[in-house]
């Protein structure tokens, strides 16, 4: 695709590229920090990515293949509109397939496949400050990060289970990276939790509105908060995926009338569609149906 | 005023593109610690850098610094000292402590990593980075382990002063605070963020 003339390459400026990319050098190095940068107006609003999209802005290069994925799904409308606006102010060469990216932007969800040592996660972060809706004040929070207190945390864990009996956050799930930091993964469901933990990829994070970045390097120990009578655990479902079959994926619900009709499916759609090229099926496949 | 006219030298051959190249390189080099990489390119993109820096040393400053981060230098010669304002603009400063980026051309005498700015408790990435030139790598000699590292890798770097890694340990019990350091080789590169720990294979003995 031709690239829009009067733009730099990605769009941002070469200043404002080197700035964030310092930030991202430091957040390397201090794993689950949150690193202040100076975000950006972009040409689509807050809560729409923008940390991400000025992430993946600055380490873009000619060569690289952009994946983006919203709730895991390749084909909805903010990782079309993501995707397009890369290929329109870069050039770049996108796809859907996992294993072909060399960038993958995400908005909460973490592929299913696997990830190499040749990949980048950049996740699209709302709100970067794990302590903020126990803490609203950042100086105080700071400080908290700054003594590795995070005691807030676990009383606010400790109160679910005297409340509900057991954990009650299903997604952006708090985690200790590296044995210092608390961080917010991001809205990711917790079933996704356990991927962050000594992933081969580098992970970085970027919060547009709140002006953060932060990163996870591969291979670094990413543990979710839990007790030891209550130890963390994910999701699990009773029925495989109704389109591919999996039973090892995440799965969103899908209503199908209005007389109680309902599917789980993939929310990985690459993750689903390379499953049922490959011969795989479920409950709602055409195939099955056909037969039934 | 009748100094001989020496022309600048110049920078990038296209400061986008390669600027993106030495950034990720950079990006991995921090992100796996321990991993000796070739700055991709710099033969075509910046073939000669002023006395006394190594072209990686030169190309991690034109890919990295400009008006904002105040640098120091080991060595503030003229040519470099103009060449740096030029191509990045970015201000030079006397004391060590003040800079962002530091650029060390002799280890043997350089200042404790304690002069440069470590960071804050509540900004620990208001810290140093330190571009390191060293005379080379070699295979063995070091264990770092550490995030960005599966579980244990081996590395050597020659050209350290006696001491350096016992000071850098010293450092560490401020962790998360410190420097982190860049150590370049002609147009190699070697990352060691400060949360790498790093212990010395004939151990116990000194340094």
């Amino acid at each position: 695709m031709n690239t829009i003339a009067g733009y730099n390459f990605a769009y941002l400026d070469e200043q404002t590229k080197r700035m964030i990319r310092r930030a991202l050098l430091k957040a390397v190095a201090i794993p689950g920090y949150q690193v202040p940068f100076g975000s950006r107006e972009m040409p689509l609003p807050y809560g729409w990515g923008t940390g991400g999209i000025q992430i993946t802005a600055s380490i873009l290069g000619r060569d690289d293949v952009l994946k983006v994925i919203d709730q895991g799904s390749d084909d909805t409308t903010n990782a079309v509109n993501i995707r397009r606006f890369f290929a329109r102010t870069a050039g770049i060469a996108t796809t859907e397939k996992t294993e072909d990216a060399t960038i993958i932007q995400t908005r909460h969800r973490i592929p299913e496949k696997p990830l190499s040592e040749q990949q980048i996660m950049v996740y699209q972060v709302p709100l970067p400050e794990p302590l903020a809706r126990l803490e609203p004040r950042e100086a105080v929070t700071r400080k908290l990060h700054a003594l590795a207190d995070y005691g807030l945390m676990h009383v606010k864990l400790y109160e679910d289970i005297a409340r509900y009996g057991h954990i009650a956050s299903t997604y952006d799930y708090p985690v200790l990276v590296n044995g210092r930091y608390l961080m917010a993964p991001s809205p990711i469901p917790k079933f996704d939790n356990p991927k962050l933990h000594m992933n081969p990829a580098l992970q970085l994070f970027g919060a547009g509105r709140e002006k953060r970045v932060y990163a996870i390097p591969p291979y670094t120990k990413v543990e979710s908060l839990d007790f030891e009578d209550h130890p963390f655990s994910v999701q699990r479902w009773e029925d495989p995926c109704a389109l591919c079959g999996a039973e090892d994926s995440f799965l969103d619900e899908v209503v199908l009338d209005d007389a109680g009709g309902r599917m789980f499916v993939c929310s990985d759609s690459d993750y689903c569609t390379t499953r049922q090229a490959a011969g795989h099926t479920g409950s709602q496949s055409p195939v099955a149906k056909e037969a039934a | 005023m009748n100094a001989p006219h020496i022309p600048m030298l110049p920078g990038f051959a296209d400061p986008v593109d390669d600027g993106q190249r030495v950034f990720r390189a950079l990006l991995d080099a921090l992100a796996r610690p321990g991993t000796v990489r070739q700055l991709p390119g710099l033969q075509v993109s910046l073939p000669r850098v002023p006395a006394p820096l190594h072209v990686a040393a030169g190309a991690v400053l034109l890919s990295l610094t400009d008006f904002e981060t105040p640098l120091w230098l080991q060595s503030p010669g003229g040519e470099l000292a103009a060449w740096l304002r030029f191509h990045c603009g970015a201000p030079l400063v006397a004391e060590p402590g003040e800079a962002r980026f530091a650029v060390i051309d002799s280890p043997a005498t350089m200042p404790p990593l304690s002069a440069f700015a470590q960071g804050e408790p509540e900004y620990p990435d208001r810290s140093a980075t330190l571009i390191v030139q060293v005379a080379g790598f070699e295979p063995s000699g070091l264990r770092l382990r550490g995030p960005g590292i599966k579980a244990e890798c081996c590395i050597g770097i020659a050209g350290l002063p006696a001491g350096f890694w016992r000071q850098r340990r010293d450092a560490q019990a401020h962790a998360p605070l410190g420097v982190d350091l860049l150590f370049v080789a002609e147009q190699a590169v070697l990352g060691l963020p400060r949360s790498t720990q790093v212990t010395q294979a004939d151990e116990d003995k000194e340094n």
